[in-house]
């Protein structure tokens, strides 16, 4: 699989050269509190879709059946929030949290757009709240709190919304005593909200510390792509941290590793395979079988 | 530092170059003809000197502090330390891969204190650089230092770490042993260290590899460094897709002490010597000296649960947002 990526554009809040920001052919017409999956993701007929690594093309309906993952080549597709709590919750039911909180252009940060214009336009194209949605829904009968990342908005940025995010969702977690998950997709921090956003590894750090004292299960999922910020904190501080194959996952990107060492990468690099080689993952979970392996994770977690 | 003859100034610094160069002319003919006294000429050029280094430290704009926090004269990591610190034993190695050059640290007397001192180290010649690395540390550098402070925290030692990068190597081997993680584990276990924790950026504050030893009781910023989460010329080549914006991308970032302050994000900055800390290496030390020996004892009046909950909810508040 190899496959030259530059997720920069998407950083920028441009959809990019990216493969895919993410498959998404549905919206969500109500979000929030136990919206049931049948209800909604009637794919419309007559879609295709064409997987980015094989090219073999199918019904959205037939690549939705199996969880997005290419029914040939395994690839799987980049998906967002809204397919990940389909996946993992039963019946596609959970209460959405902190939904109230959005972002916020404090700095006025202009470059080739302002960001609170960009900010604006990035609402009105995803209908979704901001690079994060929290969750709090049962997995096989499981409680779990999972934060997910969207990559469609600007790249899965962290800022300081995601950061406010996971820290309340730890605080959530430790009040009720409910597992915490993380699904990192993000190309790194929100450049338009400059050091707020870097602090936001401190003060989600400093929220996961918490959560360890109070004994809380903490799990990290990295998925297509994992990068900067998001690896230099919660990504790679799970308790269980686990990758989606062939996702990439690393800290710097692959185009400056490039120009700085001046060769080319090796093939495989920084995809989750080698993360597991290093010793950086505890195991690849394919995302037909997640579900039901987080739950077995949560019952031996539980019991 | 540096004699005159040696020392290289920046394109802003011109007019102070100038002004030396006068003096030097001056100097040279009053040794050719000794009747004529050019002293006080050349007392006016020096004063002349005191007042442009003065006005260019007002009115200096972002980006020019980011050239400054740069500048090849200017004192590093291990400058300091000799300069602030006596009976400094510096300890190397991870006990896992290597010894980091980019990273440097020990034990080391600072006043009446024992102090465990870490920090980015570059280099002042070609050589030097390179071995160095340009102060981006790899995955091993920060393992050290955690490794330090780990060794701080067991004997009850105050640490004090020295903040210079333009950011962590971003190499392959560097990735291979987790880059991310290293960083990561660094700012987590940081956040609750039972001894005090000063962190001071003494040049560039470039990101992550800033932050990785960045986490601490106090965070302060030296007059002319700039601390962010991107370089500008990246941050520039990123959003405005050219290299030439960086001076715009250094105003937007505000990632001047001044404005890292005003954010809540630092908390103090530190002055420097007139025209900067490369123009008095002594001078520079002595005031960081004087910042941290009472901010030491101040915060070891404190609990180490206090400072941890403190050092928490100090970066828990970090961040805007909209509450609908």
């Amino acid at each position: 699989m190899k496959q030259e990526e530059d997720f920069d554009a998407n950083l920028a809040g441009e959809d990019g050269e990216a493969a895919e920001t993410k498959v998404s052919w549905f919206k969500r017409a109500k979000r929030g509190i136990l919206t049931s999956t049948k209800d909604k993701k009637d794919a419309p007929e007559g879609l295709w879709a064409k997987c980015p690594n094989c090219k073999y093309t199918c019904t959205i309906s037939e690549l939705q059946e199996n969880k997005f993952v290419c029914p040939k080549c395994e690839y799987h597709h980049r998906i967002g929030s809204d397919e990940y709590f389909d996946i993992l919750f039963d019946e596609g039911k959970f209460t959405e949290l902190f939904a109230n909180i959005k972002s916020k252009d404090f700095l006025h940060f202009v470059d080739l757009k302002p960001y609170d214009k960009r900010l604006e336009e990035t609402y009105a194209k995803t209908d979704i709240h901001d690079s994060i949605t929290v969750a709090h829904g049962k997995v096989n009968g499981e409680d779990l709190v999972v934060a997910c990342m969207d990559f469609e908005f600007i790249g899965g940025s962290l800022g300081s919304v995601m950061g406010e995010k996971i820290s309340r969702a730890c605080d959530y977690c430790i009040g009720h005593k409910v597992p915490f998950m993380i699904i990192n997709k993000s190309g790194g921090a929100r450049m338009m909200e400059s050091a707020f956003s870097l602090m936001q590894l401190a003060k989600t750090s400093g929220k996961l510390t918490q959560l360890s004292e109070a004994k809380v299960p903490y799990i990290s999922l990295c998925t297509d792509p994992t990068f900067g910020g998001t690896t230099a904190s919660f990504a790679m501080l799970g308790d269980v941290i686990c990758g989606e194959p062939g996702a990439l996952i690393g800290f710097a990107g692959p185009r400056v590793i490039k120009e700085t060492i001046k060769r080319d990468l090796p093939e495989g690099f920084q995809r989750s395979e080698f993360l597991l080689e290093h010793g950086f993952l505890d195991f690849i979970i394919n995302r037909k079988e997640l579900k039901d392996k987080l739950s077995n994770l949560l019952v031996l977690f539980r019991s | 530092m540096p004699q005159l003859k040696n020392r290289q100034f920046l394109d802003f610094e011109k007019p102070i170059k100038d002004l030396y160069d006068q003096i030097e002319q001056l100097k040279l003919s009053q040794e050719k003809n000794k009747k004529i006294d050019m002293s006080s000429t050349i007392e006016g050029l020096e004063k002349t000197i005191i007042e442009t280094k003065q006005q260019l430290t007002e009115t200096l704009t972002p980006w020019q502090r980011v050239q400054l926090s740069r500048h090849p004269d200017r004192p590093y990591t291990l400058k300091y330390i000799e300069k602030m610190c006596t009976n400094f034993i510096e300890l190397h190695g991870d006990r896992n891969v290597r010894d980091d050059k980019a990273m440097v640290g020990g034990f080391a007397q600072l006043g009446d204190e024992t102090v465990m001192i870490i920090g980015q180290q570059k280099g002042n010649n070609t050589k030097t650089r390179q071995m160095r690395n340009f102060g981006m540390a790899n995955p091993e550098g920060y393992r050290k230092a955690l490794r330090l402070m780990k060794l701080a925290e067991k004997f009850n030692k105050p640490i004090i770490t020295l903040i210079d990068t333009p950011g962590a190597y971003p190499g392959l081997e560097a990735e291979e042993r987790g880059q991310g993680e290293a960083i990561a584990r660094n700012i987590y276990e940081m956040i609750s260290l039972k001894v005090p924790v000063i962190c001071v950026i003494i040049g560039e504050g470039a990101s992550g590899g800033a932050l990785g030893i960045g986490v601490g009781d106090k965070v302060v910023m030296l007059e002319n460094t700039w601390y962010t989460v991107i370089s500008p010329e990246s941050c520039s080549s990123i959003l405005w897709r050219t290299w030439d914006k960086k001076e715009t991308a250094a105003e937007q970032l505000r990632l001047t002490g001044t404005d890292m302050l005003q954010f809540g994000l630092v908390d103090d900055v530190i002055p420097e010597p007139m025209g900067g800390a490369h123009w008095d290496y002594d001078g520079a030390a002595n005031i960081l000296k004087n910042y941290l020996i009472p901010a030491i004892q101040e915060l070891k009046q404190k609990t180490p649960e206090q400072r941890v909950e403190e050092r928490i909810s100090k970066f828990g508040k970090m961040g805007f947002w909209d509450e609908a």
